[in-house]
């Protein structure tokens, strides 16, 4: 079986650009992905659908098809539709695809999982018909649905993102339900100088927000006390903002305060992680290049820290010029020459992030949910019992596993895990960088007896020398 | 007891395809239905109109596509005897699909 110089998880635009790089630099690279096709979410898709999805889409999707071709020109292995369930160092990746579990041998490992919505617990959110933002993204790119007369709840710059493909597309959203006060984009001012830099997405943005104002989207603004319920299914929204009660009727109500990096598989293999603060969120812990506390793993794109689509091309570059480099295949002064470049554009893409994270923090009362509120959603554990459970003593994430089931499930905490810290931190007093986060364990993904039965026992071990 | 589906003011479903496409026969607990050929799985059973796909195990709670990026397992059918994020998945014409926990299904509460 081949050792590759490099394995990469996630095809996402980091990614595949470290793949590019990685080839070009001469490296055998192996890159692995869940999806039947390359683009992680932000690019789902790229490159196969019909010219009117395309447009509707806009100019920042198309981006994806110039690297997905590029990609598609380059000399790496792919491996679509494989499920990563384990990481031991070595390296030896263990995936599910095509119904048999198999091995990657690999010198270098770098994760690219990118990003996933923050967990946005409010009443009524586990009813069908809710779903997060990101995911009426992707039902748009890969399968050209759009909901009709939904209402956006949270905030964030691809909440106007998504209105904006939904009137193109002849589906209005009902409204757009926005947390954000007026105080949080006074405080995000401070940081406006700085996000200058990144003008073009300024521009972007305010111009995705005249779209909406041109089609009369009714927008309100600092909502607070938001609730969703019906009979089974989502049927209308409630929420106060300016002084009043609201109540908006429909089927799908779709939900965003900003996205945090995936960490699920960079945690399975023991990567330090620290709190970010203002991203408030858990970031591997690396070095400039990418390279995480474990030797040979190295984390870029979303996943390292958000910062966008194209930022996570220039880490996926910058990552796969330091592995080229770790393993003796350019000088370390080429590798600095050919990262300057993805250094600059990286410096740029990341001036934005103070401002935006400013202006569009998470909502409060999805971080500190109602004591009815379920927040783990595989195994309905309410806000509430992570409270009392605390205050019978439960100190951490792990310890809450034990006393509610809480992260038990089969998301294995994706979901609750960043809700569970925060509830705790609040309940005892504590930073969340004290709490921590529950410690995950492989496999990542379920694998079925069946599946590891048809590992080819004998293919994996042989090694070509 | 058969669920209604109870429109709200606008008539139709609650997706709607740009460009519908021709669909395939498959089994849903048992009884045939049409999704979009190729399709991805979760997608199309929401351009179906079935948002409600499973019963929570712990308190038959209606559950449906959530993330559609094989984060939240809210997904999860039984297809062809295993269960399996249908959001992972492909519309393949024949494949027996059943919804967890839901009323004439083996594992109702």
């Amino acid at each position: 079986m081949t050792r590759f110089d490099l394995g990469i998880v996630g095809a996402g635009p980091a990614g595949l650009s470290a793949a590019i790089t990685a080839a070009e630099a001469g490296l055998s690279v192996a890159l692995l992905d869940e999806q039947p096709g390359p683009g992680g979410q932000i690019y789902r898709a790229a490159g196969t659908i019909p010219a009117a999805r395309r447009a509707i889409l806009g100019d920042s999707y198309a981006r994806g098809e110039t690297l997905i071709e590029a990609a598609a020109q380059a000399d790496i292995t792919r491996f679509p539709n494989a499920q990563l369930w384990a990481i031991e160092t070595g390296f030896r990746v263990s995936y599910t695809q095509d119904g048999a579990a198999a091995i990657l041998q690999c010198e270098q490992l770098l994760l690219a999982t990118g990003a996933m919505e923050r967990p946005m617990p409010l009443p009524g959110w586990t009813l069908p018909g809710v779903m997060g933002v990101g995911a009426a993204q992707i039902l748009l790119k890969q399968s050209g649905l759009v909901a009709e007369g939904a209402v956006l709840v949270g905030c964030g710059p691809l909440i106007y993102l998504t209105a904006a493909q939904m009137l193109r597309a002849g589906a209005a959203p009902r409204a757009l339900v926005e947390t954000q006060s007026r105080g949080d984009m006074a405080r995000a001012l401070r940081h406006l100088p700085g996000a200058l830099r990144g003008w073009r997405s300024l521009r972007e943005g305010l111009g995705l927000m005249r779209e909406i104002a041109r089609a009369g989207v009714p927008r309100y603004r600092a909502a607070r006390d938001i609730s969703i319920d019906g009979q089974d299914r989502a049927e209308r929204v409630r929420f106060r903002a300016a002084g009043r009660s609201h109540e908006l009727s429909c089927d799908i109500v779709l939900l965003h305060h900003g996205v945090v990096p995936h960490i699920q598989a960079a945690r399975s293999a023991g990567v330090a992680h620290r709190w970010d603060a203002r991203q408030h969120a858990f970031v591997p812990v690396r070095d400039r290049w990418g390279q995480s506390d474990v030797e040979g793993l190295w984390i870029a794109g979303d996943g390292a820290g958000i910062a966008g689509a194209i930022a996570a091309e220039c880490q996926g570059r910058i990552a796969a010029l330091g592995i080229a480099a770790r393993l003796g295949r350019i000088s370390p002064d080429l590798r600095d020459r050919q990262a300057q470049a993805a250094r600059r554009a990286l410096s740029r893409e990341t001036a934005l992030r103070p401002f935006l994270d400013t202006a569009y923090p998470p909502l409060p009362e999805a971080l500190s949910p109602h004591d009815d509120t379920v927040i783990c959603r595989c195994e309905e554990v309410t806000a509430g019992a992570v409270r009392r459970a605390a205050g019978l003593g439960c100190l951490g994430p792990n310890q809450a596993k034990a006393f509610e089931r809480v992260g038990m499930g089969p998301c294995q905490g994706r979901i609750c895990g960043l809700s569970v810290t925060n509830l705790l931190a609040e309940a005892h007093g504590q930073s969340a960088e004290a709490t921590g986060y529950f410690r995950i364990r492989p496999p990542i993904k379920p694998v079925t007896l069946g599946e590891l039965a048809a590992l080819d026992i004998a293919a994996q071990t042989r090694t070509d020398t | 007891m058969r669920r209604i589906w109870r429109c709200s003011v606008k008539t139709g479903l609650p997706f709607r395809n740009l460009e519908p496409a021709g669909t395939v026969e498959l089994r849903l607990d048992g009884r045939p239905v049409r999704l979009t050929a190729g399709a991805n799985l979760a997608a199309a059973l929401l351009e179906a109109g079935l948002l409600h796909l499973r019963a929570s195990p712990v308190s038959n709670a209606p559950r449906g596509p959530f993330c559609m990026m094989g984060v939240c397992f809210d997904c999860l059918v039984e297809v062809n005897g295993t269960r399996r994020q249908a959001c992972l998945l492909s519309v393949e014409e024949g494949m027996e699909i059943v919804r967890p926990g839901m009323a004439g299904t083996d594992d109702a509460l």
